[in-house]
């Protein structure tokens, strides 16, 4: 696979979020607005970026039995960070986006990558790879987050275009988990043709 | 890739070696974002006083103290003061009856128990909804208000507050954090 499609096919083909279904959590409860989502998917995609090529630099003189504890390490550590730095220079961001920053350990997208690709390629496809799946998740989640935002209070990242309150119920949890149904539903649509 | 056997040896020497080298990072990482979440925080609270009282000329946060609810905790009282005179009281109070539990107020009050205004610190309100109460639409409506006669209640339970749609709870549980400002302060027998 040459890194081109191992790119993109983050985006499309291998959609963390809407084609593997991986990282609902975050996902659904994040995307209130396209700007939390688009918060939540550059946390990830950094975390992703950096757990996959520390992961790859590491797989020669990591044991097996003893992968999963040393890459949940990795991926801790990249999280701290993140969750640092947020906290320190975007203290808004940090509040809406709260629990689910520490969350990002326990995100199947990264450990995945790093079990699934990571460990058995070199540091380059494994940068692309999680640049790749980091930014598709990105696009996913703000396309989420778009939508529910839109028909939830009649805005797009925080610009009000449309008076009064809009349907509700896409704040909330459930115009979640419909978005998202609609939105795999019509990638399974596209993905037929 | 030749991997390493996995002998307890290599094991333990190479899932140390990672937790180190983890934690020399973690701890670089914390020495320098430790001094602007700190201040992050500080100017979170100075903003929230600033808008809750009249302008002042000392320092609210140096000269803070803390007072008893009667429920067996206490508040923090941000005394605002112009050239060492007394001009109202910043009160960080809260509330644990948020449609999601916990929220966290400022509440500006004259010396007479006038509020003043009322900015929100923290919450977990539903957003669209419950977090309307940080609008001043909503919050306005407490402007220059002495708890005296108005009681802080929403119509629905026979007050004089105006509700936000349909978060009834987190505008009842709003009235409740500053009331419990409100009642703090006289207990206190600041006036």
């Amino acid at each position: 696979m040459n890194e081109i499609q191992n790119l993109t096919k983050g985006f499309f083909r291998e959609n963390p979020l809407l084609v593997l279904v991986l990282g609902c959590c975050p996902a659904l409860a994040t995307t209130s607005s396209a700007f939390n989502g688009l918060g939540m998917g550059a946390a990830t995609t950094f975390v992703l970026l950096g757990s996959n090529v520390v992961i790859s630099l590491l797989a020669g003189i990591i044991p097996d039995k003893v992968r999963i504890p040393a890459f949940i390490v990795v991926i801790a550590s990249f999280v701290t960070i993140i969750d640092l730095v947020m906290q320190a220079f975007s203290p808004e961001l940090y509040e809406t986006l709260g629990i689910f920053i520490p969350l990002i350990v326990v995100n199947c997208i990264v450990l995945g990558r790093a079990e699934a690709f990571a460990s058995k390629n070199r540091v380059f496809s494994a940068f692309i790879d999680g640049l790749g799946m980091g930014l598709g998740f990105t696009m996913a989640l703000v396309i989420l987050g778009s939508i529910r935002e839109l028909l939830g209070s009649g805005a797009l990242f925080g610009l009000k275009f449309i008076k009064g309150d809009g349907i509700l119920v896409f704040i909330l949890a459930p115009g979640a988990f419909i978005a998202l149904g609609y939105l795999i539903a019509l990638i399974n649509r596209l993905k037929r043709t | 890739m030749a991997k390493r056997e996995s002998t307890l040896k290599n094991m333990v020497l190479s899932l140390s070696l990672i937790a180190m080298v983890a934690s020399a990072c973690l701890g670089f990482v914390y020495s320098v974002t430790a001094k602007p979440i700190e201040m992050a925080g500080l100017n979170k609270k100075l903003e929230a006083i600033r808008q809750v009282v009249p302008e002042f000329n000392n320092d609210p946060n140096a000269e803070m103290f803390r007072l008893p609810t009667g429920e067996g905790d206490s508040l923090d009282i941000y005394p605002a003061k112009r050239d060492g005179e007394i001009i109202g009281y910043a009160v960080n109070t809260y509330t644990n009856n948020g449609f999601s539990g916990y929220i966290g107020l400022m509440a500006g009050f004259k010396p007479d128990g006038t509020i003043i205004n009322i900015s929100v610190l923290s919450h977990k309100e539903t957003p669209g909804l419950g977090t309307k109460m940080s609008d001043p639409q909503f919050s306005d409506q407490f402007k220059d208000k002495n708890p005296v006669s108005f009681s802080l209640k929403v119509k629905r339970d026979g007050g004089p507050v105006d509700a936000i749609t349909a978060a009834t709870i987190s505008s009842r549980a709003f009235c409740d954090a500053v009331e419990r400002a409100y009642n703090t302060l006289q207990k206190g027998g600041l006036k």
